[in-house]
């Protein structure tokens, strides 16, 4: 009778999570007729969509590796580099914040401040003649919208790597130290095996954060950008494709990148972390 | 610095464009309009509402079987752990859209075929994808206090199980479980997909609209929203200093 | 009289406002093994942290093998280390740990291997090089951690209360091995440590320190026998106090307990009349008499303590009381809590402390 304890769990998870998203998956494998079919997935390789999906990826992987990168060098100065304690617990709480803050009212906020109009680009143009509109800069842009991304990605990172970093050891250096290793040496040997477990199931997160973002997109440029979320929302929409079938394979596609994207961490993670319990 | 500035200007630029619309001088006019918009009133009490009711049904699912795994089924626990990590790996609009197709009006159960039922189908998206932040809160919490000891105590003097879970094992982890919830209030109260794709009337798509016909009002959404998401962080980060740091035996 | 191996000269070192080692001054002998003793906050890590180079002192200077030290970096300094907490890199196999050191000095590998292999072999892990150090008990990962401070063979080595987080048992055995295995290696060492049995058992000498300076340097057998200062006297063995009246400053003559006895040892310039504080051992006192013993003192029995192969029992003598030990003997019962008793040992085992 133990297992009686975690039906309730496991029925919701089967039929709010696992059932709907197989439902997609198998409808992704027919046509209007129900027949079984590979037409939906090879109408992926279309210009249009295809398009989408480099798009997308392209965003996911940029935010997700800068957003990285920026998120641990903040985290390490926060952490090692002497800072008082006030700035380092005011960083923490602004990244939670700051990695919860994302969605529509992000939007908003960027186009306050670097859409055409927006108080920097206005300052930056009056104040000190540059105009970055004319400079090619544009906030609704591939370059505008992962720039708006990094605003929660890079501290979403700092949150996650931080406890990460906090459980390096200094007697773990002080050793390295008395046993000739220079600073370079015990960074290269120690410190990034040790972090980069934690590194990588962070950036895979990252991306399948920025990847499945809707929101933030959608507020930005409205249905204009052409990203696989927001083709997939048109599509939910409005059946922009006229054809269903071809929306639940559209739906598989991101499933399927992110799916590789964890498997690759997973693989990435067994090779890396023999070493943890 | 040029991290700091590009985390605090963003702030300041939209508190400063939302004291713009009146021409000349700053005010807070936009506000004013914002706060006097009845859809502003409405769409904000049915997002706290259904964050509401997606806490509870969180709350529901994840501390029995938190618990439930760490007492008597610790050879599920993988299992139960990649489940919560799949609403981060499937995005919400896939999740949603599954929904769509599985639970219309033509279907055996058909959440959509009434208003009612599509709140409840909203709760139930939200629900997963919290699910993430609220079983590791919960499970967290459950690792501090010793779960097995003080089960084997209350069974000693009695105690059954619906006793157990709510009179002693929730309010060990009740700082934990409420820090999950203040986190599962941030993410839905102005999450937009699922909302505007069930097409409920919830602050997330009333944010989008606006945000698509007006200039100022906007920005001081934006900061409405970001000082609720603060308050929320706030609210965790003070919890945390009750916390139990870890009470009788942290073994495991 | 062997070489000076390690030198540290009138080393002080502040922390802001706070001085935590004053004028420390130490010669060490290659080959010895010397431990820092006291208790937490005497300043004996910080002093062993400035030999390891991760502490700058504030005045004075280091001198390893005859070269100055003092301003070099730990990496410079050719030394091992072993911390409490063992140190092992989590990341690497013990095999990995052990080798770090041959590693970074680029060692060739098939030398490096051979140099690992021994290692483990001498601490008794051959089978463990492809283990993580989590699959390892505390005990063998602070073995560990002693091989790979060893491996690259430096000039010294340096423990930093290596048995400090471990068991009992563990502790006990382990101690033995670290002895015997610097002896097999000839390696001068300084041992941190707050705990005297370790410090008694393992060293060639002992610097006993408190609130950063140094109270006594002398042998384990000098530093129990004849602690120099009351500091010493208290903080090694249990000792026992005894309240005397010097009844003849010019012939060494006190008075305990209405007793007259006569001690050889110098009463400190003490006049008559003045009141002194004698300590002794329990192991230097006898229940009854016993020859040789030429001081004897009534009182009464008023604890027994049954240890297995020793009995500690207390006696009550007038306004004072001594614990002392007799060995089992499984003819004769133990004494019985309110009897009689005299108790005797020589009056030259009496030890006066430092007012």
């Amino acid at each position: 009778m133990h297992w009686l304890g975690v039906v309730p769990f496991f029925a919701f998870a089967l039929l709010f999570l696992v059932m709907p998203t197989i439902g997609l998956v198998a409808g992704a494998f027919r046509n209007s007729a129900g027949e079984l079919t590979l037409e939906n997935i090879v109408a992926l390789s279309q210009p249009k969509l295809a398009a989408a999906y480099w798009v997308s990826i392209k965003i996911s992987i940029t935010t997700a590796i800068l957003g990285a990168l920026a998120g641990l060098a903040i985290a390490t100065a926060i952490i090692r580099g002497g800072l008082p304690s006030w700035l380092r617990s005011a960083t923490l709480t602004f990244s939670g914040v700051a990695s919860n803050f994302a969605g529509v009212p992000l939007a908003f906020a960027f186009i306050a401040t670097l859409g055409r109009l927006g108080v920097v680009t206005i300052l930056l143009r009056d104040v000190f003649g540059i105009n970055i509109y004319a400079m090619g800069f544009n906030l609704l842009s591939l370059w505008g919208l992962s720039l708006t991304y990094l605003y929660f990605q890079i501290p979403l990172m700092i949150v996650i790597i931080t406890p990460a970093i906090d459980g390096l050891k200094k007697e773990w250096g002080e050793a390295a130290a008395t046993l000739g290793a220079t600073t370079w040496q015990y960074w290269r040997m120690v410190i990034i095996p040790v972090l980069w477990p934690s590194f990588l199931g962070t950036v895979v997160l990252l991306f399948a954060n920025a990847f499945g973002a809707v929101a933030t997109a959608y507020a930005l440029t409205g249905p204009s950008l052409n990203i696989v979320p927001i083709q997939l929302f048109a599509q939910i929409r409005g059946d922009v494709l006229y054809n269903p079938n071809l929306g639940y394979a559209l739906a598989l596609g991101m499933i399927v990148i992110t799916g590789v994207a964890n498997l690759l961490y997973i693989w990435l993670q067994r090779r890396s972390e023999r070493w943890l319990k | 610095m040029a991290g700091a500035a590009y985390f605090i200007l963003p702030l300041i630029a939209t508190f400063e464009f939302s004291l713009r619309k009146r021409r000349g001088s700053y005010s807070f006019d936009a506000y004013r309009t914002v706060f006097s918009d009845p859809n502003f009133q409405a769409t904000l009490t049915y997002s706290i509402i259904v964050a509401i009711f997606t806490i509870l049904l969180g709350v529901l699912l994840v501390v029995p079987t938190a618990y439930w795994i760490r007492l008597r089924l610790p050879w599920l626990r993988p299992v139960v752990e990649f489940i919560t990590l799949l609403p981060l790996v499937i995005p919400a609009i896939v999740i949603v859209f599954g929904y769509i197709r599985m639970f219309g009006s033509n279907s055996s159960l058909p959440f959509l075929a009434t208003a009612r039922g599509t709140d409840v189908l909203l709760v139930i998206g939200y629900a997963s994808l919290s699910l993430p932040y609220m079983y590791r809160a919960v499970d967290t919490g459950l690792r501090t206090v010793d779960v097995r000891t003080l089960t084997e105590a209350a069974q000693i003097l009695g105690a059954g199980w619906v006793t157990i879970i709510s009179r002693i094992i929730l309010p060990n982890v009740l700082i934990a479980v409420l820090s999950g919830a203040f986190l599962t209030f941030a993410i839905v109260i102005g999450e937009f997909t699922m909302a505007s794709l069930l097409n409920r009337p919830a602050f997330g798509p009333y944010l989008q609209n606006i945000g698509a016909n007006f200039a100022y009002e906007p920005s001081a959404l934006a900061v409405i929203a970001f000082a609720i998401t603060w308050g929320c962080m706030s609210v965790i980060q003070i919890l945390s200093r009750f916390a139990p740091k870890s009470a009788n035996n942290p073994a495991n | 009289m062997a070489e000076t191996f390690l030198s540290i000269q009138n080393v002080r070192k502040a922390f802001g406002a706070t001085t935590v080692v004053q004028d420390f001054s130490l010669e060490v002998e290659r080959g010895e093994f010397v431990s820092f003793l006291g208790p937490s906050g005497c300043g004996k890590t910080t002093m062993l942290r400035i030999v390891a180079g991760f502490e700058e002192p504030s005045a004075g200077r280091v001198m390893i093998g005859g070269k100055d030290v003092t301003n070099l970096k730990p990496n410079q300094r050719d030394i091992g280390m072993v911390f409490q907490a063992y140190a092992l890199f989590p990341n690497l196999t013990v095999a990995q740990n052990i080798g770090f050191g041959l590693k970074v000095a680029r060692m060739p590998k098939a030398q490096s291997d051979a140099r690992v292999a021994e290692m483990l072999a001498i601490i008794k892990l051959p089978e463990f090089g492809t283990r993580y150090p989590y699959q390892l008990s505390g005990g063998q990962q602070q073995r560990v951690a002693l091989a790979r401070a060893l491996a690259p063979k430096p000039k010294l080595l340096l423990l930093d209360e290596p048995l400090s987080a471990l068991d009992a048992k563990v502790r006990v055995s382990l101690r033995e091995e670290i002895r015997s295995i610097q002896k097999k290696t000839g390696i001068t060492t300084i041992f941190v440590t707050h705990d005297q049995e370790e410090a008694l058992s393992m060293s060639d000498r002992i610097v006993v320190m408190y609130s950063g300076k140094v109270e006594q340097v002398g042998t384990p057998f000098e530093i129990y026998n004849k602690p120099a200062t009351g500091f010493v006297a208290n903080f090694i063995g249990t000792l026992n106090v005894l309240e005397a009246t010097v009844s003849n400053a010019a012939s060494g003559k006190v008075r305990i307990d209405k007793k007259e006895i006569a001690i050889k040892e110098k009463l400190n310039g003490s006049k008559t009349g003045d009141v002194l504080s004698l300590a002794l051992r329990p192991e230097a006192i006898s229940l009854g008499r016993r020859p040789g013993n030429d001081a004897t003192l009534t009182g009464e029995i008023a604890e027994v303590h049954f240890l297995g192969s020793v009995i500690r029992v207390r006696v009550n003598l007038g306004n004072s009381a001594v614990s002392l030990d007799t060995f089992n003997s499984p003819a004769s019962p133990p004494p019985v809590v309110g009897d009689k008793a005299e108790v005797s040992f020589k009056a030259g085992d009496l030890l006066v402390l430092n007012a």
